[in-house]
């Protein structure tokens, strides 16, 4: 679930980010007064701004930005947060709903075990400190494919907070040179997902989906710009960035629009923006204007994450993540028989696309169907406890898969690799353990092997748009055409050839391969003499250019006498070959 | 068969009674359920009920009886007709909360509750009158109209009536049931069934029990499970039990209480069941606690003095009897309407018109949409509170309004947890200020005024989670109920009802006499004797 996430962070941006940040998400210290004042004024809270500037653009020395990420991330469970309904991707619209996902009323939440587990997972994983005791609250605001009219997530007392996360920038001339970086996590929480609205223009109508919106990662990026040792600047968001390419556009586009704005004298609004995929510009969702009944909606465009409520003197700015769990989750068969009474489709008038969540009141209450979220260790694991009733983060620690900045540093060190190809073996899902499966029945070296893999290999997929799971050549045949190269049986371009073969995917053997299209290596030096001399002989202008002083023409003639071996000669021996008959 | 009818319904008020006489043969299912729908129906004009489920009943009567017949009874409770407040989701039957909002609305489950007392062979025969959602202490303010106190029709009220030269137009004089599980009360104590669920958030279930002389017990909170009960305030809300006396409660109790995996506040921990209640010879080693804080001058003289000789009745039986205090009490009924309506206002935000309920026509946009239906759906009270409870919750507001309600609400129950510390077992407290108020006398105040009232000596207990249970002790000079109310500590919910059903016991609160109202098919009733039997012992 982290894995996007840390690939986008390894590619690193240009600028840097300068991040307030601290272990209270309390909106206590946010200034009181009216909400507008709020919102607009978040540039005159004091505060101390944290920054730091490196390598800035040209003409753009005076500005640092401060991007605070949003990240939505499912949880890979068999059934929902609250509910016992099953996640399954792309199942048709509101059949996987419980009466609790439609929110029937007199419905109560129950919380999915293997979602706090995972929650806790992520946290150990990203150098969290875990909350031995969390909160549920309820984010309250009308939207149509918000059944409960509120959400419950984590605000006050989440599960984990103040990780971290290092990884690389590649930099240099030729991007080779890893520079080593640190982000800094506010906070992990476990949040119930909203439903999907599908807004059929057509027919004025919106369709709602309460199996769950779709996607399995999606970023909210929190952007703004100010001068060095000034105040931060106005905030606004980027909603909904769901790929990565999407989020580094967004961000980049932000920052210059904001530095354009002000430096044209205009004004930064404290606003929801999307980014436009085609057009590859943010644009503000603000719609409506005008008050309204705050029981019903109120104009109060709050984020989530308010930097105004974060205290000051926070050590080492970097770029500030929020991560946010939503779990997407799956059913028991007992809860089966409650799907088929519910309609498949809910119509409501149009428009609802018009008024973005964000733009309405949200208002915040504790859960009060859930009591808190209490976690144990080794140490305070009550005696005779339920094992199903209690989770022990020690007992998590010890399953936790070894990090990816571990097997990085392990692939270094063990195989002398250079660290950014670990992390081209990381970044492919299944090509590290490929890798490893080929070293394991290969007695060739480790950095050709390395090169095999991440060259030749990856370069096949990449060229075919394939998945390692996808690769027509297993493990274990490259291994022995590694072994057939490593034991001089084939020149290295034998093996690409073979390799080509190979990738057909017709079941063969290298080795088959090999003795089929008679590409072993010619050890017979009375057949390759004879060769060479009858190249020679065909090519008398060749050797005379030789003889008068060109030393490069002999290329020319070992290319010929390999050529008429099918390649199966190795170059060296046909040099020394020609040589000797040419100082003769 | 009429003296077996007579027996069954009349002397054994309690199901343990009519149990036996099931058991025994002395009646079946079916005409026990048959008789309280013909008293159902001779009683509508109570508006006790909002749905009646007469061919669900009849079809579990039927299984019922061949269950009897088979000697396969499942317990206590089969056989018996019960009834459930209409803020409970029953599966195929109606549930409208009374309100326009939930008008039509069919859950597709039942809640725990009524699930457990279908598994336990109870009868269901339909879901009772409220103010809307919940909200009210008259039972007066919902969608269907307000329900009548069959005391208002009771022969000790009319007599003393009779004698009170000022009364005048007895039709419009009718008394509420308080509430707001008004329906739940008058279901019972018109005989129409034998229990009736009702829901307790601030007193909603003692409060109509004390109107109505019932017994009205409100257990501790996470002791009965909640999923199914539609929610007024979810961390005060408990499922409420209405009965005729101390012992059917326990009966009751015992089928609902324990943990439900769907409800994660219910407690894990087992509790003793079935709740079998001892009869205490000797109250010598009991303490009782009188609130000081509790004798407020609003409270009516003649309920002042009934509180005051529960008092001297436990002294001279034995029992130690302290003065305690509950300091923040009067704090309790402001801070529990700012909890109340915050609660209120997240709970009612799912009624948007759009899954199930009321939804408007206009159509111009969803926020319109939303608006109406919310304005057509709910009736003044829920909007008000609707909107009280969404100012407290704004971010401006949070920590001045909700969060310190919160705060005081931990100095209320811990006022609590003090005076059981110092020793005290249960507290004795008046349930109401004065016995039940004629109709056209209630509306003179508005719904919030009075809950504030009403609520006064019950809501307090909500916000702590404690057990507590409203006891019938007499009647005022009117001819009408008064009752007193026991606070338990937590999860002790058996050995306040043990102390209940002694005090019961000796009080001999007499049996309502209906005969005027019921004529022919209550011949039983008129046999005061009996319908007094299980008090009396």
């Amino acid at each position: 679930m982290a894995a996007p996430m840390l690939r986008w962070v390894g590619r690193g941006r240009l600028w840097t980010f300068a991040r307030v940040d601290g272990g209270s998400c309390h909106r206590r210290g946010a200034p009181t007064g009216s909400t507008s004042n709020r919102i607009r004024g978040q540039s005159s809270v004091a505060q101390q701004p944290l920054y730091t500037t490196q390598k800035p653009r040209k003409g753009e020395h005076k500005w640092a930005a401060v991007v605070g990420l949003e990240i939505h991330a499912q949880i890979s469970s068999n059934s929902k947060l609250f509910s016992g309904s099953q996640v399954r991707f792309s199942a048709p619209p509101n059949s996987l709903v419980s009466f609790f996902d439609a929110s029937l009323p007199g419905t109560l939440p129950v919380l999915n075990r293997r979602c706090v587990e995972a929650a806790v997972m992520t946290g150990l994983a990203l150098n969290c400190h875990i909350n031995k005791k969390s909160l549920f609250d309820r984010k309250h605001y009308f939207y149509a494919d918000l059944p409960a009219g509120y959400q419950i997530t984590q605000q006050r007392l989440p599960i984990a907070v103040n990780g971290s996360l290092t990884y690389g920038v590649c930099a240099g001339k030729k991007q080779s040179q890893v520079i080593p970086k640190t982000v800094r996590i506010k906070q992990i929480q476990l949040e119930q997902d909203s439903g999907k609205s599908l807004h059929d223009d057509l027919r004025s109508q919106t369709l709602i989906d309460l199996n769950r919106a779709e996607g399995q990662l999606r970023v909210d990026a929190n952007i703004s710009v100010h001068h060095p040792g000034e105040p931060l600047g106005v905030r606004t968001e980027v909603k909904n960035l769901n790929s990565i390419r999407f989020l580094a556009k967004a961000i980049d586009y932000e920052i210059q629009r904001q530095i354009d704005e002000l430096e044209n004298g205009g004004e930064i609004l404290n606003e929801t923006r999307s980014f436009h995929h085609q057009l590859g510009c943010t644009m503000s969702m603000r719609d409506k204007e005008g008050k309204q009944d705050y029981s019903l909606f109120s104009q109060e465009p709050t984020l989530f994450l308010s930097v105004a409520a974060c205290p000051v003197g926070v050590p080492s700015p970097k770029c500030g993540v929020w991560l946010s769990i939503r779990p997407w989750l799956q059913c028991d068969a007992s809860d089966d028989n409650e799907l088929q009474e519910l309609p498949v489709g809910f119509l409501l008038p149009s428009e609802a696309r018009l008024t973005h969540r964000r733009d309405l009141a949200v208002r915040f209450m504790p859960e009060p169907n859930l009591p808190p979220l209490v976690l144990y260790d080794a140490t305070s694991l009550p005696a005779g406890a339920d094992p199903q009733q209690v989770i022990n983060i020690d007992q998590i620690r010890e399953t936790l898969p070894e990090l990816p900045r571990v097997t990085r540093e392990r692939l270094v060190q063990q195989y002398g690799m250079l660290l950014e190809h670990s992390f081209t073996l990381l970044n492919e899902v299944g090509l590290l353990e490929f890798f490893q499966n080929v070293i394991k029945e290969t007695r060739a070296e480790p950095k050709k092997v390395t090169s095999w893999v991440l060259n030749t290999f990856l370069g096949y997929l990449k060229q075919q748009n394939l998945a390692v799971s996808e690769s027509p050549v297993t493990p274990s045949a490259l291994a022995e055409l590694l072994d057939l190269l490593d034991s001089r049986t084939i020149s290295s371009a034998a093996a690409k050839q073979v390799f080509e073969e190979l990738w057909k995917g017709e079941g063969k053997t290298p080795g088959q391969i090999v003795s089929e299209k008679q590409l072993e290596l010619m050890e017979d030096r009375g057949s390759l003499e004879q060769l060479c001399h009858s190249v020679m002989e065909a090519h008398p202008q060749v050797v005379m250019d030789l003889k008068e002083g060109n030393p490069r023409a002999i290329n020319k003639l070992i290319g010929l006498v390999r050529k008429a071996t099918q390649s199966r000669a190795d170059p060296a021996m046909i040099k020394e070959i020609l040589e000797k008959k040419l100082s003769s | 068969m009429k003296s077996n009818t007579r027996e069954a319904t009349g002397q054994h008020t309690r199901e343990c009674g009519v149990s036996a006489a099931l058991k025994q043969g002395q009646i079946t299912p079916t005409e026990l359920c048959q008789k309280c729908l013909s008293l159902i129906k001779k009683t509508k004009f109570l508006n006790a009920y909002i749905t009646v489920s007469e061919e669900v009943a009849l079809k579990q009567a039927e299984e019922s009886e061949k269950r009897y017949k088979n000697g396969q009874s499942l317990g206590d409770l089969d056989g018996i007709p019960v009834a459930v407040k209409d803020n409970f989701s029953t599966s195929g039957i109606e549930t409208t909360c009374a309100s326009n909002m939930l008008k039509g609305y069919i859950p597709p489950y039942n809640a725990t509750v009524v699930q457990k007392l279908l598994d336990q062979g109870a009868l269901l025969m339909g879901k009772t009158n409220l103010d809307e959602f919940a909200m009210g202490s008259g039972s007066t303010d919902g969608v269907f109209g307000p329900v009548k106190n069959p005391w208002s029709y009771s022969k000790q009220y009319r007599e003393k009536r009779k004698q009170n030269p000022h009364s005048k137009n007895e039709d419009s004089d009718w008394l509420i049931t308080g509430g707001s599980s008004g329906g739940s009360a008058a279901a019972v104590s018109a005989f129409t069934c034998y229990a009736a669920l009702g829901s307790d958030t601030g007193g909603s279930t003692r409060n109509p029990a004390a109107h109505c002389g019932l017994v009205g017990f409100k257990p501790s909170y996470g002791l009965v499970s909640r999923h199914g009960l539609i929610p007024l305030v979810n961390s005060m809300d408990v499922p409420g039990i209405l009965t005729r006396c101390v012992d059917d409660a326990a009966i009751v109790l015992g089928a609902l209480a324990g943990p439900d995996p769907k409800d994660s506040t219910t407690v894990h921990d087992p509790i003793n069941k079935p709740f079998m209640l001892p009869s205490l010879a000797d109250v010598s080693k009991l303490c009782i606690g009188i609130p000081k804080e509790y004798l407020v001058p609003e409270l009516s003289s003649e309920v002042r003095s009934l509180w005051s000789k529960a008092a001297d009745l436990f002294e001279s039986e034995g029992a130690k009897v302290l003065e305690v205090s509950l300091p923040h009490t009067s704090y309790s009924i402001v801070c529990y309407h700012v909890l109340c309506t915050s609660e209120v206002a997240s709970n009612m935000a799912r009624f948007d018109g759009l899954q199930y309920g009321h939804r408007c026509d206009i159509d111009v946009s969803t926020e319109a949409m939303y608006a109406a239906t919310r304005r057509e759906g709910f009736n003044d009270v829920v909007r008000g509170r609707i909107l009280s409870g969404n100012f407290f919750l704004l971010k401006e507001n949070y920590e001045n309004y909700f969060v310190k309600a919160q705060k005081v609400r931990r100095l209320i129950a811990n006022d609590f947890v003090n005076a059981f510390n110092s020793g005290v077992d249960v507290l004795l407290t008046p349930t109401t200020l004065s016995e039940a108020v004629p109709y056209l006398e209630f509306i003179k105040e508005d719904n919030r005024t009075r809950s504030a009232q009403d609520d006064i000596f019950t809501q307090a207990v909500n916000m702590a989670g404690l057990p507590a249970v409203s006891i019938p002790v007499a009647l005022s000079n009117q001819g009408l109920p008064i009752g007193l109310q026991f606070i338990g500590r937590a999860f002790c919910d058996q050995q306040l009802l043990t102390v209940a059903k002694w005090f019961e016991k000796q009080v001999q609160f007499p049996v309502i006499q209906l005969q005027e109202l019921m004529d022919d098919c209550s011949a039983v009733l008129e046999n005061e004797k009996l319908a007094s039997v299980s008090l009396k012992q």
